[in-house]
């Protein structure tokens, strides 16, 4: 609003969330502009930021991993100082979501006070909990989620509105990787509960996070190897188009645990009558009933997005190339697949993105992965437990959808 | 030359191109008319086997081009096409390379080509050879569409409506150039348009379709003078086939020795040029001179208006 956002190619124009309607666009007259306005989003964030910070507890604290839990606000679980601080970044954070014009000062904002509160937390745990003490637990309450998903909003909202280029979006993701890294490895949080649980199982978490990525990424690269022909096939036979595509679709409509369990029956009788395929890991309950159904999860926005790139391609470029002497595949190779690449690239960000989500139930038969310490969690009810499943699936999920969001981006970038 | 014998392409039974057969001269422009649906750019499309016939054969120079793998016939052939068909993944520079890298020409050749094309196109290496087709103006694409389709030195070019999308001043120009470097290469050149204007404009001969046939094939003074069907006599008009007959003949057949008063025109220019100079003004006569601006002559409303009505 200070500037308007430059239009980029391919993409629709970037505005922020608080621009769609709102104050402005009631009080603004022509040759006249209110000088003081109020962000209508901005309003949101300044009263969910004063909830989190007046009504809702920081923290809460247990005697031990699963007895009910005892609630402490900011100046309860903070030394003065530090609450003082914390107190003083949500209400700056507040004003300027309200009344800050500049779209810079607004991200430097959002991003200050978002490294206080989680600094702020770490040393809320150390605070609250006994030297020495090992049964305690102190977990983030309510008012520290209800902070991080107002400031979350206020700096998605902030980055959109600058517009940021896909370099400077992949950067942004290095930097907060490389934060919180930092912040694990000195041992700020290590009395937070989340990471008393990671440290009683370092070597378990470790092993189930390689599963998980294995189970997202191993079906995701089959897809790509499988649903790439598929979908040019079925660009260039009409008559097998629909078919294919309806089948996807219908896959796509089993629920994710009924399919696990349909592909238990099958995968079994494999293992237990294809020569070989046992050792290989096939067998009816594991890895493979997972992988076999996040792979045919992922064939649909593989081979639909592929047919869609391809069918978008300018006629008269391919007629062109025909014309001039490529061969069918020089064609393909040089001119269709580079010009469909932005969709199929999204395409690609759609199957990631839902598979390390999806990637999660695989516990549920014996698939390892995120989801092995979610399902121990709800079972002992142990909340901490299936935050430390939880937690790192989202961040890996929304990491990997800003890459590929970026990539997609650089790819489309030279055409109309 | 080109030989089309007895060309017929059928889709499920009906015949869009009906028993055509035509010879095209060697460094000429052939023009084929038609309204839409008339089975003219399939026409087109069977000599580089874009479309293949049902029936009959296209001979180059004597050599039958079912003869000829189909991807390596197209690279001896130029190709040009209504909005350009730019790929807009690819710099101009690297547009225009097309035919030449698949031909496998070395780097520096191809670079030399490109430079040469762009230049001769009017447009300067240096400013566009490193932009991408969306950052040129609708006629720079159209002559990037041209020089990419005479990249590899064809000795014959086909044409589908290349013009179709320009407005009609930058149109005109365009025309112009691409008589101008056909005179100096000397390529054959098949070109299709549905405006009977362009086809008197540009071509040598002009070949009528209608319905999938060859309704006429003939000079365009023959065609305006002696339309050969019903459709013919339609497709040119009646209002200003005068017009367009004088358009036809340059101003230098017609001068004869004397003077007259006023702005003088050059014998390059057509008789219907010199008709609108001569009404306009208010003169029975103009001075006529050189391209250089030698006088030669004058030009007088009397002959004028003695060649304007329908030849003999």
């Amino acid at each position: 609003m200070d500037r308007p956002a430059p239009e980029r190619l391919g993409v629709p124009q970037a505005r922020g969330i608080g621009e769609w309607g709102g104050f402005e666009s009631i009080v603004r007259v022509p040759g006249y502009v209110m000088a003081r306005q109020i962000d209508r989003l901005g309003i949101v964030i300044a009263a969910l930021l004063a909830v989190a910070a007046t009504a809702t507890p920081l923290a809460v604290f247990r005697a031990n991993r699963i007895v009910a839990g005892q609630v402490r606000s900011i100046f309860e679980s903070l030394p003065l100082a530090a609450a003082l601080g914390l107190s003083a970044a949500l209400l700056v954070a507040a004003l300027v979501a309200m009344w800050g014009r500049s779209d810079r000062l607004r991200l430097a904002v959002a991003v200050m006070a978002l490294l206080v509160l989680i600094i702020a937390i770490g040393v809320a745990a150390g605070h609250l909990a006994p030297p020495g003490n090992r049964w305690v637990r102190v977990s983030p309450g309510a008012g520290f989620w209800i902070a991080v998903f107002a400031l979350g909003i206020f700096f998605a909202d902030s980055s959109v509105r600058l517009a940021l280029g896909p370099l400077a979006r992949l950067a942004a993701v290095a930097l907060s990787a490389a934060v919180i890294a930092a912040l694990l490895l000195s041992g700020l949080w290590d009395h937070l509960s989340i990471l008393m649980e990671y440290a009683s199982r370092a070597d378990v978490f470790w092993r189930e996070a390689g599963a998980h990525i294995m189970l997202a990424l191993g079906s995701l690269v089959l897809a790509v190897l499988v649903g790439l022909p598929l979908g040019i096939l079925a660009k260039r036979v009409p008559g097998l188009r629909g078919p294919v595509l309806n089948m996807l679709n219908m896959v796509q409509t089993i629920p994710s645990i009924a399919l696990f369990g349909i592909l238990i029956a099958p995968l079994g009788w494999i293992a237990a009558h294809v020569p070989g395929a046992a050792a290989i890991g096939i067998r009816g309950i594991g890895v493979a009933p997972a992988f076999v159904a996040l792979f045919l999860y992922s064939l649909l926005p593989m081979v639909a997005n592929t047919v869609v790139g391809l069918s978008h391609v300018p006629r008269e470029a391919v007629d062109a190339a025909r014309g001039m002497g490529m061969t069918g595949r020089q064609r393909l190779l040089r001119v269709e697949l580079p010009l469909a690449l932005p969709v199929i690239l999204a395409g690609v960000r759609i199957v990631l993105v839902q598979n390390i989500g999806l990637a999660t139930i695989a516990a549920l038969i014996g698939g390892g992965g995120f989801g092995v310490f979610v399902f121990q969690g709800v079972g002992q009810t142990a909340s901490d437990l299936i935050l430390l499943g939880a937690v790192p699936t989202v961040a890996l999920a929304f990491a990997s959808a800003v890459v590929l969001d970026a990539v997609t981006e650089l790819s489309s970038r030279v055409r109309t | 030359m080109i030989e089309i014998e007895r060309l017929t392409k059928r889709y499920g039974g009906i015949a869009v191109v009906d028993d055509v057969s035509m010879t095209i001269e060697p460094g000429t422009i052939t023009v084929i008319v038609g309204t839409s649906g008339s089975g003219k750019s399939t026409l087109m499309r069977m000599v580089n086997r874009l479309v293949e016939p049902s029936q009959g054969c296209v001979r180059i120079d004597g050599q039958d081009t079912a003869t000829i793998a189909p991807h390596e016939l197209r690279r001896r052939i130029g190709y040009a096409i209504q909005n350009h068909g730019l790929f807009p993944h690819r710099t101009v520079a690297q547009n225009i390379a097309t035919v030449p890298t698949l031909l496998g020409w070395d780097r520096a050749r191809i670079a030399d080509r490109v430079s040469a094309l762009l230049s001769l196109f009017q447009l300067d290496p240096a400013l566009f050879a490193a932009r991408y087709p969306h950052e040129l103006s609708g006629g720079q694409q159209q002559r990037v569409g041209v020089a990419r389709a005479l990249a590899a030195e064809p000795k014959l070019l086909l044409m589908d409506e290349p013009f179709g999308a320009l407005d009609p001043i930058i149109r005109a120009k365009a025309q112009d150039d691409l008589k101008t470097i056909q005179r100096r290469f000397g390529t054959t050149i098949l070109m299709v348009t549905h405006d009977m204007e362009e086809a008197i404009a540009l071509g040598d001969r002009i070949a009528v379709m209608d319905k999938g046939k060859l309704e006429q094939y003939a000079t365009p003074a023959t065609i305006l003078a002696t339309p050969a069907t019903r459709f013919v006599d339609d497709l040119l008009g009646t209002g200003d086939r005068a017009f367009r007959y004088l358009s036809l003949t340059a101003v230098a057949a017609f001068v004869e020795t004397g003077s007259a008063e006023g702005k003088p025109i050059s014998q390059e220019r057509t008789l219907r040029d010199a008709l609108a100079e001569l009404l306009w003004s208010r003169r029975s006569a103009l001075p006529v001179v050189t391209a250089q601006g030698d006088p030669v002559g004058r030009l007088t409303l009397d002959t004028l208006v003695r060649c304007a009505g329908r030849p003999q």
